[in-house]
């Protein structure tokens, strides 16, 4: 038995470095140069605004944590997932607003400030996050159960680790700008996440305060996009001169609901 | 030398038929942690967690349990595999033996490569169709073990063009094709339109695979019971397959896969591996049929004509 399994390593291990090797070379492409100019800051503008919901919110079940004790034990009442979060007068949580297009090639400096996910009651805290490339995100389980963090990118680097209670939280960087990387624990199949990979300072993720502040915007003509993980994603077009300030509303409509999210490569099974 | 006494044989040929159950079992599993989303929960391999016993809670039970599954169908693999080697004396059952061990060896490490892998859709699919390429070996070798294939067969020609073997065959080749999209469709490989248009496709050759088997070998009653089984558990897995999609659609909103989600699409994919199998018997079921005339007519002869019919199979490998 020992000798198998140390042929099934060998085996593994040798089809891995030949897998390695090609996505090594890949990785080879050379870059475009980085841009070097930075915001002028005394011409810099501010567009912000608000989120709100139009109409009910909608209901989801509330979730099944029967297979994990520890889960039970965290969440007394039954919790429904967070899929849509509002606070008052229809004000919309966890969106995320953007500057989608119309940004020239500047330079900005990389947060060196982890962003947080935290693993809290065997759910995502928060649900929504966002990054700048290159900014460490931090994960902690502050959970009395093991989990695994597993992103699901379409263009950042793959990534699945177990994070036991008690251990140490762990700092991941992303290298490649990227919109809604889910990211689940195949532990507790409803825990659910979003990571926002930006390659700018301008966005927002809105609390229940249904605000947002993209601060610091060089003159020109935005395409602003908001995003929320159960009714999609909405465009504007702002023109934001020099120091000028801009606010601007999304509005999403209850019965109009998106899922955006079909799991590429744990099954068929359509969650979110 | 190896010798096949009667006793021998048929113990080799149940412990063949038992592995073949206990995999039957093993892709249960593997459509257990496939459906629970458990696919990822134990980071590593072939430690789980950095141990050999890991947490058992949430989704590493499915994925832990397929592993476990895995590793006693892997043991009784290379039990069967020595075993064949000791008592049996058919070049062909032997190569079989090992060729299994070397099938559940090489799952082990896709299964691996699928775990450790970042995006697993190709891995995973690979590593379903493997799966079934192994089932079908232990189960055409459960065949070519029990008393059946190598008792005295009655005659049986076929005149027809093609011939109802190669339809058989045929039928067997597409059914797996269209296991293999169904797999690549639930790992998020490809969309379920090639699984549907195969769906036609494998109707069409089970419908002619079991119209030339009853037409053409009306007294054949192992072809004939092959061809129900065949029928059977097609209709099963046609009616699978419309649950499974109703379930799917259905669980698109939730945010964790209900138990009825799991249970039709596992069912659907057992159903997919029986059927798959079924074909498989049949296939080579008409091969021994059919081409085993002439040997089972010279064995109806003389004992020493049987001798000489063995010395001939085992020469022809």
């Amino acid at each position: 038995m020992r000798i198998h399994s140390l042929g099934f390593m060998a085996a593994a291990v040798l089809a891995f470095g030949i897998s390695g090797c090609g996505r090594k070379s890949a990785e080879k492409n050379v870059p475009p140069p980085a841009p070097t100019a930075v915001v002028n800051p005394a011409t810099a503008g501010t567009i912000s605004g608000n989120v709100v919901l139009d109409g009910p919110v909608p209901s989801f079940h509330p979730i099944d944590m029967s297979a994990e004790p520890a889960c039970v034990q965290a969440n007394p009442t039954p919790v429904i997932p967070p899929i849509v979060v509002t606070g008052e007068h229809g004000a919309l949580a966890n969106v995320v607003v953007y500057v989608k297009a119309g940004l020239g090639e500047y330079r900005y400096d990389v947060p060196q400030t982890p962003a947080l996910l935290d693993q809290k009651g065997c759910m995502y805290d928060p649900r929504v996050v966002a990054v700048v490339e290159g900014q460490p995100l931090e994960i902690r389980n502050s959970d009395a159960t093991v989990h695994n963090i597993h992103p699901m990118p379409r263009i950042n680097h793959a990534w699945n680790r177990s994070e036991e209670p008690g251990s140490p939280p762990f700092r991941v960087t992303f290298d490649h700008p990227e919109t809604a990387i889910p990211i689940m624990c195949n532990v507790h199949p409803w825990m659910r996440a979003y990571l926002f990979v930006f390659d700018n300072p301008y966005f927002a993720v809105t609390a229940k305060t249904g605000t947002f502040e993209l601060k610091g915007l060089p003159p020109g003509t935005y395409t602003i996009e908001a995003w929320q993980e159960h009714f999609g994603i909405q465009d504007q077009t702002v023109t934001l001169g020099p120091k000028e300030s801009k606010s601007i509303s999304f509005v999403y409509r209850s019965d109009r609901s998106h899922w955006n999210y079909r799991p590429r490569s744990s099954g068929g099974h359509g969650v979110e | 030398m190896p010798e096949n006494s009667p006793q021998a044989s048929r113990g080799v040929y149940r412990f063949a038929v038992f592995t073949s159950c206990c995999t039957v079992l093993l892709l249960m599993a593997g459509g257990l942690v496939t459906n629970n989303l458990a696919g990822d929960s134990v980071p590593d391999w072939p430690l789980a967690y950095g141990r050999l016993i890991p947490p058992l809670v949430g989704g590493i039970r499915f994925e832990y349990s397929h592993r476990v599954i895995a590793g006693v169908v892997s043991i009784l693999t290379l039990v069967l595999a020595i075993w064949i080697a000791r008592v049996e004396r058919r070049p062909v059952a032997r190569r079989l033996g090992w060729l299994a061990l070397g099938l559940v060896i090489a799952q082990a490490v896709l299964g691996g490569i699928r775990v450790l892998e970042g995006d697993p859709a190709v891995s995973a699919t690979a590593h379903a169709a493997l799966a079934q390429i192994f089932f079908i070996t232990l189960a055409g070798l459960s065949l070519y073990l029990s008393p059946w294939w190598q008792s005295d067969l009655p005659t049986a020609s076929d005149s027809g063009s093609p011939r109802a073997a190669s339809i058989a065959a045929w039928t067997t080749v597409v059914i797996f094709l269209q296991v293999v999209l169904g797999a690549a469709f639930r790992h998020g490989a490809i969309g379920i339109i090639p699984h549907l248009i195969g769906a036609g496709i494998v109707t069409a050759l089970v419908v002619w695979t079991g119209r030339a088997v009853k037409r053409r070998f009306p007294g054949a009653r192992d072809l004939r019971r092959g061809v129900v089984w065949l029928h059977s558990f097609f209709g099963l897995q046609v009616l699978l397959g419309f649950a499974a999609w109703w379930a799917m659609t259905s669980a698109l909103a939730a945010v964790q896969p209900t138990a009825l989600f799991v249970t039709l699409t596992v069912a659907h994919v057992l159903g997919g591996a029986l059927l798959l199998a079924s074909s498989t018997l049949l296939t080579l079921a008409c091969f021994r049929v059919v081409r085993g005339a002439s040997r089972a007519e010279g064995s109806l002869a003389e004992p020493a004509q049987r001798a000489a019919a063995g010395s001939a199979e085992r020469a022809g490998g």
